[in-house]
């Protein structure tokens, strides 16, 4: 038997329609166009101004706090102004734009392709210099990497699990990513154990890819305490708390941390990042993007510097089918649809995929039968047919009694009702309005154990 | 850029899992049974099935459209349908068609559509339409035709029903004992008497392991309700053999598998997590066996589910699925 998680789940089909596509260099934009929000937590700072010369892999923008990240310039050339642009969310951010020259690469950057295995650096310095490269989850949600490697007072790291599940249907980076990058994973991975101090990992891989799993289990076979673990297929196993309870079985509690069972998680894709930083000395300013759909002319696999606009790596893949309805900024269950194509690839563009007209388009919202097939989906354990239901009321206050917080936003819920509500859209809602309950609640009691010390 | 894209919120795809693919797996599950009694009754059955099949769709559309004042098309979800078939499944064979329509129209008019249509309903309006005609027609609903063609291929096939058997052993009828219960065999293929739908808990079993497999239901209300009908009885059966029939004899009579997997499994009126659901099934088993041996009627599956109809909000409330972040820890 197979492990996965405890309850609830869904079965997409995989559609990885760009497996096994060789990973091949996209073209260098002609100006990049570089968020400093591209990660959970502060922006970063801007630390050059118009007119600079920047070399690939200098720094260009530096955290804007504790959970923040660095980041390096992707491109060499000029720095042409200081600006704001669309992201994925719709949303104009700041950002750098850089006018690309030639690509001319900080000389501390070790471009060689032989492996390093071996590092002087003890467990602090480790953090810091993967803190220093601007590492953040490459799994989509871009925490900072180095917040995770540094468990609050109280919680102590047990073991280390690798998310290489990609359980999102379409994309295949991180698939693609292990089969051509074990040796340097397994590397990062090391890395990451001597970060936080624990002698045991889990590389959690679906059984979508025998492949990746037969190669990691072999290359892992040569290091102690690592342990490929292959999961039963199964939406949202990627998710933090459902992979953790697939692989060591411990729930995370609500509103704790991950760390609370003892688990740190990283992606696949961020342990090659570690292992870039640390032995190559390589910043974090590419990484894989799988551009693909079922009308993409060449669904392909692609090292796209950030800063790359989309409409060009989908110009790269064949153009945009004339038959496009919607683009779609990382997976079809969780990815951000997209209003544009002019939107710089960031952190956490783990692909590119673009809908036909057919299928992207919601069916009419019938009334609830109250099938129970919600329930029976959702991963957290939560009743999505009523959270719905009392948020297009406005109850805010039972919503909140019904755990609306545990919701992981993982539309398993949406995917599988047969009425076609929008459930995953009000449990958004409803997060987004309790959350700010919570919030004023807190800013209350602060505000009033402060008068009673006074 | 020229192109105009559609712009969503997550998640971008669905199962394709429709209202009437669902509605269509139910009456897909339902073409064992239907043959069956086509079968054994022959055109009769044909008859009052299609007049509460369509008594049940036109009397939804007219609803709709002339009261509602709506312009969805709500018959098309297929909910309409179900319920005239498996109304008329719960009936028996030769009923006149105009007790039929009443019964529909109660059905939709009173108890569906009054509550405001699919989904909102409280009952079961197949099974209330068919308790509406027993209370008012218990005679002629009472009354089962000769299976004709099992009395042909099987020597001494009679109209009297298992159940009438038993409760007639319950009265103290003279002449009447529980040996003369036809065998579990014949039961399970469908040779006794008793409603359209009800006839073969073999052509119904198979209607539920369909529904199973293509994810229409899941297992837990059909079979809690079917495994504690048969122990219930069979502890009665055991304290004394004489009064109460067996345990086997009991589910494979009467109502029960067509309650179970067909009424006792409707969407809107049961409870919506696993652990109501079994509540709500071992509920139904127990209520079934105390209606038969101890109540008036001699079934009792329809008024089982339709008090735990009554109880599937309260459930609801009260017995709600386990949290991710409440599951036992297991730390290890």
């Amino acid at each position: 038997m197979l492990k996965t998680f405890s309850i609830g789940g869904v079965h997409p089909e995989g559609n990885k329609i760009s497996a096994h596509q060789n990973i091949r260099q996209a073209e260098l934009p002609k100006q990049a166009i570089i968020l400093l929000g591209q990660h959970i937590g502060a922006p970063a700072k801007a630390i050059v101004k118009r007119g600079d010369e920047v070399l690939v892999g200098q720094k260009i923008a530096e955290a804007g706090g504790f959970v923040s990240a660095a980041i390096h310039s992707p491109v060499s050339g000029k720095v042409a102004k200081l600006d704001t642009t669309i992201d994925a969310s719709g949303y104009r951010k700041p950002c750098i734009i850089i006018d690309v020259q030639g690509d001319e690469w900080v000389d501390t950057i070790d471009r060689t392709p032989d492996l390093v295995t071996e590092t002087a650096l003890d467990s602090k310095e480790i953090i810091d210099t993967i803190k220093e490269a601007g590492i953040v989850g490459m799994g989509g949600a871009c925490f900072p990497t180095h917040v995770k490697l540094m468990p609050p007072p109280g919680n102590t790291a047990e073991c280390l699990i690798i998310n290489a599940v990609e359980c999102e249907p379409y994309l295949t980076a991180d698939h693609q990513l292990m089969l051509e990058h074990a040796q340097e994973i397994l590397i990062g991975v090391k890395l990451l154990m001597k970060a936080i101090k624990v002698n045991k990992t889990y590389i959690g891989i679906e059984n979508n890819k025998p492949d990746a799993i037969e190669l990691m289990t072999k290359v892992a076979s040569k290091y102690a305490g690592v342990e490929v673990v292959p999961l039963k297929i199964k939406y949202p196993q990627g998710g933090e708390k459902q992979l953790i309870d697939a692989i060591i079985n411990r729930k995370v509690g609500s509103g704790k941390l991950p760390i609370s069972t003892g688990a740190v998680v990283q992606n696949v894709a961020t342990a090659f990042a570690v292992y870039q930083a640390v032995m190559k000395h390589k910043p974090l300013f590419e990484r894989v993007v799988s551009v693909t759909g079922r009308s993409v002319a060449k669904p392909s696999n692609l090292w796209a510097r950030f800063g790359t606009p989309l409409s060009q790596m989908i110009d790269e893949c064949g153009g945009l089918p004339e038959d496009t309805g919607k683009v779609i900024a990382g997976g079809p269950m969780m990815g951000k649809a997209l209003p544009t194509l002019e939107i710089p690839s960031a952190k956490g563009t783990s692909g590119i995929l673009i809908m036909q007209e057919k299928e992207s388009r919601r069916l009419e919202i019938q009334d609830c039968i109250r099938c129970g097939k919600c329930i029976e989906a959702c991963p957290m354990g939560l009743e999505p047919y009523l959270i719905i239901a009392q948020a297009m009321k406005q109850e805010w206050d039972k919503v909140e009694k019904d755990s609306i917080m545990d919701c992981i936003e993982c539309g398993s819920c949406q995917f599988t009702c047969p009425a076609q509500r929008p459930i995953t859209d009000y449990c958004r809602l409803s997060k987004a309005k309790v959350g700010g309950i919570l919030r004023a609640r807190a800013a209350e009691a602060r505000a009033a154990s402060e008068s009673s010390k006074k | 850029m020229s192109k105009k894209l559609v712009v969503s919120l997550s998640p971008h795809i669905h199962n394709g899992d429709t209202i009437q693919s669902n509605m269509k797996g139910v009456l897909i599950a339902l073409i064992p049974a239907l043959a069956v009694s086509l079968l054994y009754f022959g055109l009769a059955d044909l008859y009052i099935i299609l007049t509460s099949v369509l008594s049940c769709i036109v009397l939804e559309f007219v609803i709709n459209k002339y009261l509602f004042k709506s312009d969805r098309l709500t018959i098309t979800d297929g909910s309409a349908a179900l319920t005239g078939l498996l109304l008329a499944l719960n009936l028996p064979s030769g009923l006149p068609l105009w007790m039929v329509i009443l019964g529909a129209a109660f059905a939709i008019g009173v108890i569906k559509m009054s509550f405001g249509g699919l989904g909102n309903n409280l009952f079961n309006p197949a099974l209330m339409g068919r308790v509406f005609l027993l209370i008012s027609f218990p005679a002629q609903m009472t009354t089962w035709p000769v299976n004709e063609w099992a009395s042909k291929a099987i020597d001494g096939a009679s109209g009297a029903t298992p159940l009438g058997i038993m409760t007639g052993v319950l009265n103290h009828a003279p002449g009447v004992s529980l040996d003369q219960l036809p065998s579990a065999w014949e039961m399970f293929i469908g040779t006794t008497g008793g409603s359209i739908g009800e006839m073969s808990a073999l052509a119904l079993l198979l209607g539920l392991v369909y529904m199973i497999w293509k994810k229409v239901i899941t297992w837990h209300i059909p079979i809690t309700i079917i495994a504690t009908a048969f122990i219930f009885a069979e502890i009665l059966h055991l304290v004394n053999p004489i009064m109460y029939a067996d345990g086997l004899s009991q589910i494979l009579s009467g109502g029960l598998m067509l309650g179970a997997i067909f009424m006792a499994t409707d969407y809107v009126t049961s409870p919506m997590s696993f652990k109501g659901q079994m509540v709500y099934g071992v509920a139904i088993g127990l209520l079934t066996i105390i209606i038969r041996v101890w109540g008036a009627y001699p079934e009792g599956m329809s008024f089982a589910i339709i008090i735990m109809n009554g109880f599937t909000p309260l459930i609801n409330t009260y017995i709600r699925p386990t949290l991710f972040s409440s599951l036992p820890k297991k730390v290890g």
